[in-house]
């Protein structure tokens, strides 16, 4: 299971927009680069991100190679009820990452 | 040493002289990159090795019993019987009571924990102690930082005592204060000990780059640690 860091604020209101912010511990590899004998360092980057909240998605993604290493995501989200935000990602080589933070409505 | 007493009154934490999105970054506790491995520290701290007890079973929770342990290295540890940094000192530890196997430098696994001890240090004045047994790595170390080395023939302190502030290719040179390590560097995409960026130094003056662990990296670590007396750590920096 890859690292990560997630943050929601503490409370959020109904209906209102809050922020969650997004910190992934990975290499990012472009392929474009070669190690210290020559040989092409494989692609690795993080290619899938989903983000659910109480079960239903809020939307999926598909990153690129033009993000740096241990890439940051910011986005709003809108919660009527309380529930578990999860966002999970996928990388090249098929590992995988999980984080989960409870929405509270205030 | 009149030098050394002069700048070490007007010292400069290292994030001053970034720019200011690297000093936002730094200042941003979530988006500071460095705090994922401070976050892989703090659970490596609290989860039991294969080959003994978490180190929380010791030492308890970090947040007391590690504060202000960081900001008193390197320092001379008996046991050990020469000056060591806080991540050989991690490291011995692991070694001799958790009968962990040993871990290359700047192995992720190292870095993580002394990052996460030296976090517990946030906000406290660096305080080493250079008397008794550690006087005799001090002058190594303080000998090191006045000797030009490399084709560039410089010295520590021709740009970190007469230069910082001044422009290099399109950095500032900054005084060389070590407050801010392990710290996550930009140009390294990943978090580095002390020793990694005073190898690149020794690099960049196109010298002989000690091995990690070299004791003249650790003395060179000791005398920094000294003129930064009184500087608040702020681990994990963030650097370009």
């Amino acid at each position: 299971m890859m690292n990560g860091r997630l943050q929601v604020p503490p409370s959020v209101k109904k209906g209102e927009p809050f922020e969650v912010r997004v910190l992934m511990q990975h290499p990012m590899e472009t392929g474009f680069r070669r190690d210290m004998n020559g040989k092409a360092i494989p692609t690795n980057i993080v290619n899938q991100v989903r983000v659910t909240l109480a079960g239903s998605e809020l939307f999926s993604a598909e990153l690129g190679t033009g993000l740096s290493a241990n890439p940051y995501l910011a986005f709003y989200a809108m919660a009527d009820a309380s529930g578990e935000l999860v966002v999970e990602w996928s990388d090249d080589r098929g590992e995988k990452g999980r984080m989960a933070a409870q929405v509270t409505v205030a | 040493m009149i030098a050394v007493l002069f700048f070490a009154a007007s010292a400069m934490a290292g994030v001053e002289f970034q720019s200011a999105d690297v000093r936002a970054l730094q200042a941003d506790d979530f988006a500071n990159p460095g705090m994922l491995w401070v976050t892989k520290g703090e659970r490596a701290w609290r989860e039991p090795v294969a080959t003994g007890a978490a180190c929380q079973s010791c030492h308890g929770e970090a947040s007391k019993s590690m504060k202000g342990v960081a900001a008193a290295y390197p320092k001379f540890d008996a046991t050990i019987g020469r000056v060591v940094n806080l991540d050989e000192r991690i490291e011995a530890c692991r070694r001799v009571n958790q009968k962990a196997p040993a871990l290359p430098a700047e192995s992720e696994e190292r870095l993580v924990l002394s990052a996460f001890v030296a976090h517990q240090s946030r906000g406290l004045p660096i305080q080493v102690s250079i008397d008794g047994l550690a006087k005799a790595t001090f002058d190594r170390g303080a000998a090191l930082y006045f000797t030009r080395a490399g084709q560039l023939n410089l010295a520590c302190t021709h740009c970190h005592d007469r230069a910082w502030g001044k422009t290099l290719l399109n950095e500032t040179i900054s005084q060389g204060q070590p407050e801010g390590w392990p710290a996550y560097r930009l140009e390294w995409q990943s978090l580095a000990s002390l020793q990694r960026r005073l190898r690149a130094c020794f690099y960049g003056v196109r010298a002989e780059q000690p091995p990690f662990g070299d004791p003249d990296l650790v003395a060179l670590e000791l005398y920094l640690a000294h003129r930064a007396k009184g500087l608040p750590m702020s681990v994990p920096g963030v650097r370009r």
